[in-house]
């Protein structure tokens, strides 16, 4: 149910084979739904950062509390794309390739706050839009590479 | 977060923007061990954080910490990627894949000059702007004209379509700002000179109204 509502959000040509490939997916779904999720808060947060960046405001205690949660859904993602890979999932564009994605995607948003806490100005904040639009353009890299599990 | 953010009624409102929160302004002296955090700055004694009418701050900060970041992480994307290839995959398409590997020493170079500051570096940046720049216009070309060169993409194929174009505005976005940041409002002969003096006055000023 969940899944199914979920899912059409996935902009890449994969989404069909989602559906039309119903049985297969019950393991990858899992990484599918978090690819979204992350991508959503990554966009959100990066609005946010760029709701402060617009107002002349550095990044407050709140936007990095947001940092840490899309960190957080970023780490789920790796950790469930490894539980995937060890139960025997192929990415389509490798396994090795996938996990450093996913290990960079974990890596972008603390990188960020990391730089909007050295730069306490609005272009702090500006890093933090940076930030959240890289992840989620990493997140689509990582819906290509890891593919629809066919294979 | 172990930075002492300050709540939001002492946030910076009442200062202009370029002046960076009360933390990063201890009494006098002690500044040599404060921006160990990144930049050495050799060349300057204090961190000039700003000049009290317009900011001039130095490359690295303000806005040039936005291009350090992405610097910074395009060496890493490319590094990686150049890294990967050229390991696992090398027989496929050597070309991009050096291609790549070299587009990572040039960002590196820009992230290291952005983060030392200083004339000089400045100058060195801008060149290195411009072989990047001329880097990513002549391999996108001749990745949609001679298409058989490049089995494989590299980071500057399709003028970094892969890369949301950043690869193209970036060095653009380089120029413009070291050009911004090289030209000092009053004097263009002394340089940083100047703007490291406003920016300490600026700096008094701000820990006696502090």
């Amino acid at each position: 149910m969940v899944f199914q509502s979920v899912r059409p959000r996935i902009e890449s040509p994969h989404a069909q084979c989602f559906l039309s490939a119903p049985p297969h997916r019950a393991a990858v779904g899992v990484t599918g739904v978090l690819t979204a999720a992350v991508s959503i808060a990554a966009l959100l947060l990066a609005a946010w950062c760029g709701l402060a960046t617009a107002r002349d405001q550095p990044t407050k205690d709140w936007h990095l509390i947001g940092m840490a949660v899309v960190t957080a859904l970023a780490l789920a993602q790796l950790v469930f794309g490894v539980v995937e890979i060890a139960n025997g999932h192929k990415a389509d564009g490798g396994n090795v390739v996938f996990l450093l994605y996913a290990v960079g995607a974990v890596l972008v948003v603390p990188a960020a706050a990391f730089m909007s806490l050295v730069e306490r100005t609005r272009w702090g904040s500006a890093i933090g839009v940076a930030g959240g639009l890289v992840l989620a353009a990493l997140e689509l890299r990582l819906d290509q590479v890891w593919g629809g599990g066919h294979g | 977060m172990a930075d002492p953010v300050p709540p939001d009624d002492s946030a910076p409102k009442a200062s202009p923007p370029g002046i960076s929160s009360p933390k990063a302004s201890p009494p006098d002296e002690p500044t040599p061990d404060e921006p160990t955090q990144d930049a050495p700055m050799p060349d300057a004694p204090a961190p000039d954080e700003s000049a009290p009418d317009r900011p001039r701050p130095k490359i690295g900060e303000g806005p040039g910490r936005l291009l350090v970041s992405l610097y910074g992480l395009f060496t890493v994307a490319a590094g990686s990627r150049a890294a990967f290839q050229l390991i696992a995959q090398y027989h496929r398409a050597p070309l991009s894949y050096i291609l790549s590997a070299f587009a990572a020493v040039v960002y590196a170079f820009i992230l290291v000059t952005l983060v030392r500051g200083g004339e000089s570096a400045r100058r060195i940046a801008l060149v290195c702007c411009g072989v990047e720049l001329a880097g990513v216009l002549v391999i996108g070309t001749l990745s949609i004209a001679v298409q058989s060169w490049f089995p494989d993409q590299t980071v500057w194929s399709y003028y970094g379509a892969d890369y949301l174009f950043i690869p193209l505005v970036l060095p653009v976005t380089g120029m413009l700002w070291l050009r911004r940041a090289g030209r000092p409002q009053t004097d263009p002969e002394a340089g940083p000179e100047t703007g490291l003096e406003t920016g300490s006055e600026a700096r008094a000023q701000a820990v006696t109204t502090a």
